[in-house]
């Protein structure tokens, strides 16, 4: 099995080469698609953001950021997690998206919801062109090619600084009221309920396409790239699905964080922000979504706090971090209490 | 114009040459045990400051420090094979991305605590500094110097490789780990040596590199897509790939930052966008 697959949870999907779960459940399990039904914990996960406005109303635009990041780690997970490709340059959509929705409001087009949308588009017609790139190699290429296109972005836009104002970043963006009603505050409630309301609707989109017959052959892609076309599935056509829509969710998410702080700045593609996000996606785990946002919420309250300190240090102990996961803690943050909950249930049924 | 092309060819061929020498240990290692190592920039990176370090702090001459950086790379790169990376040859390639990222991010963190954020300066012998005519063209004598070193370390690690006892098991254990398992050969220990010479190889490189490549903490992250262009264009597992590509993409960043500064760094990704599109699988494609 695959080393970020490993939990009870998945085990129902691919239960057949799983030897850990009982035969009786092997038989229900593996006849039907995974379960869409929401549980009690991912209800009261989703209540947490609300209550964290009126407990923590001095940390609002921490709260947001973490969400919108949280989305774009989330948008890494579906290509990452899911299909199992790996992408050094996720940062380019992302600051696609954030330069699209950065220029059209600086250039008198500052109603919110149109912006989200057309970052969206721009950085899912990237992400298609880009998808025929990535799919053609395997592990190494896919890497480079990534990573190519994100540096060359990044140059573009450093070079190009008639159009994105280069190192100095983009300013002078005025956002219109959100519906034409609620004005961009400086305390910055209505960038948190914006932020939280597009992450939940994409969170829902995401998890029902995971969850969907097509999230199961994503995994089988995963776990088996070569036996898919034995069953009948068109494995390019679904990572060039899979790569435009992960794409199309970090031009959102970059045009979020355009529209909530009113800025574009060049390190929005640059790479150290795509290695962070795969630090935060596997800090928190992967092939789950929620890890995605665990992963971010923890790395950037932890950043926030640590910040004061000499940020050398910082970047010492998150790749101490990275080499500590991998060695000892493949799951991540999920992956590990997914198996400390499996632990106690067996404990339980013996 | 045509000494200005010959010109900007000669820098182009000696920082291929440079960029050959750090990165054919990365090949030959990912060749062998198919693993993705995104921290090799970081061996390089201790060349480079032992070099500066015994050059300011010891005052010995140049020549003297690039053995000495050769070792200390070559121990540490064996110190850590042998104690983590070969925990993850059998990993996957996303857990190899991470563990030599983090790698990477410590010893960035840990070159700016012990040596500050700034550029190193390297002090060269007299000999080495200034032009040499030949032909009727002034050449860098510090690049010629570079060339013929590296010329050097090709033709020794070729007869290393294709006349030694050590080569053919080299030559073997990339072939089919299994099978040279299977002959007697202690697979596991060829590993260590390759990857120890592999990063001396980028120790070395390193140290004669500050003058060409600067030196500063970040330098592992500022060059490691060079290094990787290298092997991914070249074809890892193979000496003549890498040789190939790395005077490819030398000549082309040189000749781009020549005669056309306004685009940059634009012309080496889009040759290496090109060639990993016309050559999925390297230049060079290893026999198995």
């Amino acid at each position: 099995m695959n080393a970020y697959s490993t939990t009870a949870l998945k085990a129902k999907a691919s239960a057949a080469d799983s030897p850990s779960v009982d035969a009786q459940a092997v038989s229900h399990a593996t006849l039907r698609l995974p379960n869409d039904r929401w549980k009690a914990l991912e209800i009261v996960f989703w209540l947490l953001p609300v209550a964290s406005y009126f407990f923590f109303p001095d940390y609002l635009v921490l709260i947001s950021q973490i969400m919108i990041v949280g989305l774009f780690a989330m948008s890494l997970d579906l290509i990452l997690g899911y299909a199992g490709i790996v992408s050094l340059g996720h940062a380019a959509f992302f600051g696609l998206g954030a330069y699209t929705a950065g220029l059209l409001s600086v250039h008198g087009w500052g109603e919110p919801l149109s912006g989200l949308l057309a970052a969206a588009i721009v950085a899912a017609v990237a992400g298609f062109i880009v998808s025929f790139l990535v799919i053609r190699g395997q592990d190494l290429a896919r890497l480079m090619v990534t990573l190519g296109i994100g540096l060359m972005l990044f140059e573009a836009a450093n070079k190009a600084a008639f159009i994105t104002g280069g190192v100095d970043g983009l300013s002078g963006m005025v956002m219109q009221p959100l519906f034409g009603a609620f004005e961009f505050d400086l305390v910055g409630k209505t960038a948190f309920w914006y932020s939280f309301g597009v992450l939940f609707i994409l969170f829902v989109v995401m998890r029902r396409v995971v969850n969907s017959p097509f999230g199961l052959s994503l995994r089988g892609i995963r776990e088996g790239g070569r036996r898919m076309p034995a069953i009948g599935a068109n494995v390019d056509r679904r990572l060039v699905a899979i790569f435009t829509l992960g794409a199309a969710v970090a031009g959102i998410a970059g045009a979020l964080l355009a529209q909530t702080t009113q800025f574009v700045g060049l390190d929005v593609l640059g790479f150290p922000r795509s290695a962070e996000l795969l630090i935060m996606l596997v800090l928190g785990g992967t092939g789950r979504l929620y890890g995605a946002l665990v992963g971010a919420a923890v790395f950037m309250i932890a950043q926030d706090k640590i910040s004061g300190f000499d940020p050398t240090y910082w970047q010492f102990y998150i790749g101490l971090l990275l080499v500590l996961i991998v060695l000892f803690a493949r799951g991540g943050i999920l992956g590990g209490l997914e198996k400390i909950v499996a632990r106690i249930k067996r404990k339980e049924t013996a | 114009m045509i000494g200005n092309f010959i010109g900007v060819l000669f820098d182009g061929i000696a920082y291929g040459a440079l960029l050959f020498l750090i990165s054919v240990g990365l090949s030959v290692t990912m060749g062998m045990m198919n693993f993705i190592n995104l921290a090799h920039g970081a061996f390089a990176m201790v060349g480079g400051y032992v070099c500066v370090t015994l050059l300011s702090k010891l005052g010995l001459p140049f020549l003297a420090t690039l053995p000495l950086a050769f070792v200390a790379a070559a121990v540490a790169g064996l110190v850590l094979e042998r104690t983590l990376y070969r925990r993850l040859y059998k990993a996957t390639h996303l857990d190899q991305v991470l563990f030599s990222i983090g790698l990477t991010f410590m010893a960035v963190a840990g070159a700016t605590f012990l040596f500050g954020p700034t550029q190193q300066p390297v002090h060269l012998p007299d000999w080495l500094r200034g032009q040499v005519h030949v032909l009727g063209l002034d050449l860098g004598s510090y690049r010629l110097f570079l060339i013929g070193v590296v010329v050097l370390i090709t033709f020794g690690l070729y007869l290393l490789i294709e006349r030694t006892r050590f080569g053919a098991q080299i030559r073997a254990s990339v072939d089919n780990q299994t099978a040279a398992e299977g002959l007697g050969i202690n697979v596991s220990r060829v590993f260590s040596l390759t990857f120890a010479l592999g990063s001396g190889l980028a120790g070395l490189g390193g140290g004669l590199g500050i003058d060409v490549l600067g030196l500063d903490p970040s330098f592992p992250v500022k060059y490691m897509v060079y290094f990787l262009l290298v092997v991914a264009v070249g074809g890892a597992g193979s000496i003549k790939g890498p040789l190939i590509a790395a005077i490819i993409l030398g000549v082309f960043d040189v000749a781009g930052k020549y005669y056309v500064p306004q685009v940059g760094a634009f012309v080496i990704y889009t040759l290496m966008v090109v060639l990993l599109i016309l050559f999925p699988f390297g230049l060079v494609r290893r026999k198995a």
